[in-house]
């Protein structure tokens, strides 16, 4: 962790606590999840009380405290993606990597979420995956899909 | 760029832009919104720029990347210009045949085209094409002719002027008295008519007072506040600007989803392009008014969608709703007095500054006024986003613009409202959209999504699954919304699993009724809609899943069971080899068996059994027979004799 990195983006929202959302937004697309001393460090220059910043940290979904995966895997849950079918495209997944939304595996290869709707409803059932999208995905494509990454 | 300084400059400088652009000069548009890019708009539009300058047309052919044009089932989209000849599912392979033929030999290329269904005539102008030829575009019509990076696209459809009208020929309370007579009402889903919003806003005491954009469109199923705000977010920033004027505000937030990165991309640019032409910031067009817009990205929470709890992320905190004793237009962000209002709602604006009230009430019905934009998705042959005015009986979209069912299968119900709304049966089909017609059938029009299900789609899990979310989603402040939708949610999960026992339904009520009581905001309120509008039409469903154990639709998986008619079965392996757990008992002239103690029930050997077999077949309610004897099991083929 590099403590001059999350200095300047909290110099960048000029040290105020009104931006805390956003600072741990951009601390959180530079490490892909947020440390402990991350959190200690913002907490202590915007000087907001630890539990507040870790509210934070638990209340939003885009935030996450353990390290993430390699690949993170998006499977979007929207309506129309689940009407098209999404659960079982989650169910291969889950058995085909071993692990559940939210975890991540132990090789730290992928780590899973479920998505509430990417707004690509035309093409569902869609995941995404490292920000690429796979539209109209079936469960016996997914095998193949996955094998791509290393 | 220079600063405009006042109207006539404006104006001038929209003269400048169109005496440089020939009407009559090929223009190659490309829908470059986000269902385009993820069905390979970007490389397409990399093989049309490298096409171009191989064959040398730079300075004689024009490329406009837009947002979305709304028929994201036939991504990517090219629109070829003046004569806006159309072509769907593009590759990049096409790009080198469409230049040649259509830009240089002024030839259309015929297997591009769109093929009626009804038909079979192939369409060559986007006009004529039905999706596009019953609908009536007037907020998301701008989005294909305007390149959402470039401030100069939107000026040449005459942008920005109803800003300067507002700011040089009407009095803040002119426009106020002209938004009111439209009667504009909220397109995020209350319905709450905006101008009633700004006035309570605009009289309420203090000196210091918000705009804000709601582009938290956290609906499953709906995306036309992603599409507009990608796609065209001069026309929000121009209107929120004449909000602000109106209500009296110097400073604006945009609270948009972070999942939406090319909508904060987007919104960016032309914040920064908007600043430097002097249409925002200090001292607008030399009016005098001063407005600053500031962009927060959400972090992923649904209730952030919720007026008090917008606000209350905007200052940096947990978004959690808090009572509205006093409404958020009085006591707002800050504890000032905030006008929320949703992105589509903002980009009315402009127009009814424009072209005045009373052209904006010529359309809709009594009490909902203007057009409104819908997401059509789910099990419809023309997904995308549909505007509409307001008055559309439901049938006409689905089956006039959106084509109806695919697959031959039968209509069951659409889900308006997202999350907090119903879903209407076939025989609500003729109800007119509008706020209080979808109101009083149980459903409501919330932002637009509009989620066609078909006969394979089981109610009971409809109404779990949005349960599901919002259990998910709920910020967990009040115990009704909290303990009673967990509880909800058990019972619902229950009986798609089998497990539902008499009294179920009763028990679901009660909860329902008091979520709708006690529940601090909308989302707790509005929690228990699924299930009460599914329960309303679709009784039955509930029934023969707690009485019988069965799921008419074929859908809860604890429920099915995949099974292999043996008479129908050709041995052809191709389900067993497309098995992801290996559940298929099979073998070379031997009729396939699926061993249901590894079948996961995913589906894929009924999805890729050949059709003219049809052997893989759901069953539900009744126990799967046994498995045919080994020796009846080889089969002879005739070839083989």
């Amino acid at each position: 962790m590099n403590n001059e990195k999350i200095d300047q983006i909290i110099d960048k929202h000029h040290s105020e606590a009104s931006s805390l959302i956003q600072i741990l937004l951009e601390i959180q697309s530079e490490y892909h999840w947020l440390p402990k001393e991350a959190l200690e460090r913002v907490a202590e220059r915007l000087q907001v009380p630890m539990t507040r910043v870790q509210h934070i940290a638990t209340f939003y979904k885009a935030f996450s405290l353990v390290p993430k995966g390699r690949h993170e895997i998006h499977i979007c849950m929207g309506t129309a993606c689940h009407v098209r079918g999404a659960s079982r495209v989650l169910d291969t997944v889950e058995e085909l990597t071993g692990i559940k939304p939210g975890e991540t595996d132990l090789d730290l290869k992928f780590s899973l979420q479920t998505v509430n709707c990417l707004g690509c409803c035309a093409l569902g059932p869609v995941l995404e995956i490292d920000g690429k999208t796979h539209g109209k995905v079936s469960p016996a494509q997914m095998a193949e899909v996955l094998k791509n990454y290393e | 760029m220079a600063r405009i300084n006042s109207p006539f400059e404006l104006e001038e400088l929209r003269k400048q832009i169109l005496s440089v652009r020939d009407p009559n000069k090929p223009c190659i548009t490309l829908c470059a919104g986000s269902a385009c890019n993820a069905s390979g708009s970007r490389e397409v539009a990399r093989s049309l720029e490298e096409e171009i300058q191989k064959q040398g047309l730079s300075s004689t052919v024009d490329i406009r990347q837009t947002g979305c044009h709304g028929y994201c089932e036939r991504g990517p989209i090219i629109v070829v210009g003046p004569e806006k000849i159309c072509y769907f599912q593009i590759k990049p392979e096409d790009i080198a045949e469409i230049i040649t033929e259509t830009i240089v030999n002024k030839k259309v290329v015929d297997r591009l085209l769109y093929v009626d269904p009804a038909t079979n005539e192939k369409i060559v102008h986007e006009h004529d094409i039905p999706f596009y030829k019953n609908q009536e575009r007037i907020v998301f019509g701008a989005n294909s002719s305007v390149d959402p990076k470039s401030i100069d696209d939107y000026l040449a459809i005459g942008g920005y002027s109803a800003l300067a009208k507002a700011l040089s020929q009407m009095t803040p309370d002119g426009v106020l008295q002209e938004v009111k007579k439209a009667n504009l009402r909220g397109r995020g889903g209350g319905g709450f008519p905006a101008g009633v919003k700004w006035e309570g806003s605009r009289n309420a005491p203090g000196d210091i007072k918000y705009v804000i954009v709601n582009a938290d469109e956290g609906d499953p199923g709906a995306y036309m506040d992603r599409s507009l705000l990608e796609g065209n977010p001069h026309a929000v920033l121009e209107g929120l600007a004449i909000g602000a004027y109106t209500v009296g505000c110097s400073e604006g937030y945009i609270y948009v989803r972070q999942e939406y990165p090319l909508a904060v991309e987007n919104i960016f640019t032309a914040i920064r392009q908007a600043e430097e032409y002097g249409l925002l910031g200090e001292n607008i067009l030399g009016t005098g008014f001063s407005f600053k817009v500031i962009v927060h990205q959400g972090a992923g929470a649904f209730v952030c969608g919720e007026s008090t709890a917008l606000m209350t992320a905007l200052e940096g905190r947990a978004g959690e709703p808090r009572p509205k004793y006093i409404r958020s237009n009085v006591v707002g962000l800050w504890g000032r007095p905030s006008v929320l209002n949703n992105v589509e709602t903002w980009a009315n604006v402009p127009l009814i500054i424009n072209k005045g009230a009373d052209w904006f009430t010529s359309i809709g019905t009594e009490t909902s006024k203007g057009t409104k934009i819908f997401s059509l998705v789910g099990k419809i042959t023309n997904t995308g986003l549909v505007e509409v005015p307001m008055g559309t009986p439901i049938k006409d979209i689905i089956y006039t613009i959106g084509g109806g069912i695919p697959g031959g299968k039968k209509f069951k119900a659409v889900q308006t409202g997202g999350p907090s709304g119903g879903c209407l049966p076939e025989s609500l089909l003729d109800l007119p959209v509008g706020f209080d017609e979808l109101t009083k059938a149980g459903s409501m029009m919330g932002s637009g999504g509009m989620i066609v299900m078909d006969e394979d789609t089981c109610m009971v899990d409809v109404a779990r699954y949005f349960l599901d979310f919002l259990t998910d989603e709920s910020c967990g402040k009040c115990v009704p919304c909290r303990e009673g939708m967990r509880q909800m949610l058990k019972i619902l999960t229950n009986i798609t699993q089998g497990k539902g026992r008499e009294g179920d339904i009763e028990l679901l009520e009660e909860l329902a009724e008091t979520a709708i009581e006690g529940a601090l905001c909308a989302l707790g309120k509005s929690s228990p809609n699924p299930f009460l509008s599914t329960l309303k039409y679709f009784r039955d469903e509930y029934e023969a899943h707690v009485k019988e154990k069965r799921c008419p639709a074929l859908s809860c998986k604890e429920l099915i069971s995949f099974y292999i008619e043996p008479e129908k079965c050709k041995a052809c392996m191709t389900c067993a080899r497309k098995c992801p757990s290996d559940a298929i008992i099979s073998g070379k002239n031997l009729i396939h068996i699926v061993d249901q103690e590894k079948c996961t029930k995913c589906g894929t050997c009924f999805d890729v059994c050949p059709p003219r077999f049809r052997a893989v077949t759901k069953i539900s309610g009744v126990p799967v027979p046994p498995p045919i004897p080994e020796e009846a099991r080889t089969i002879v083929r005739e070839k083989q004799k």
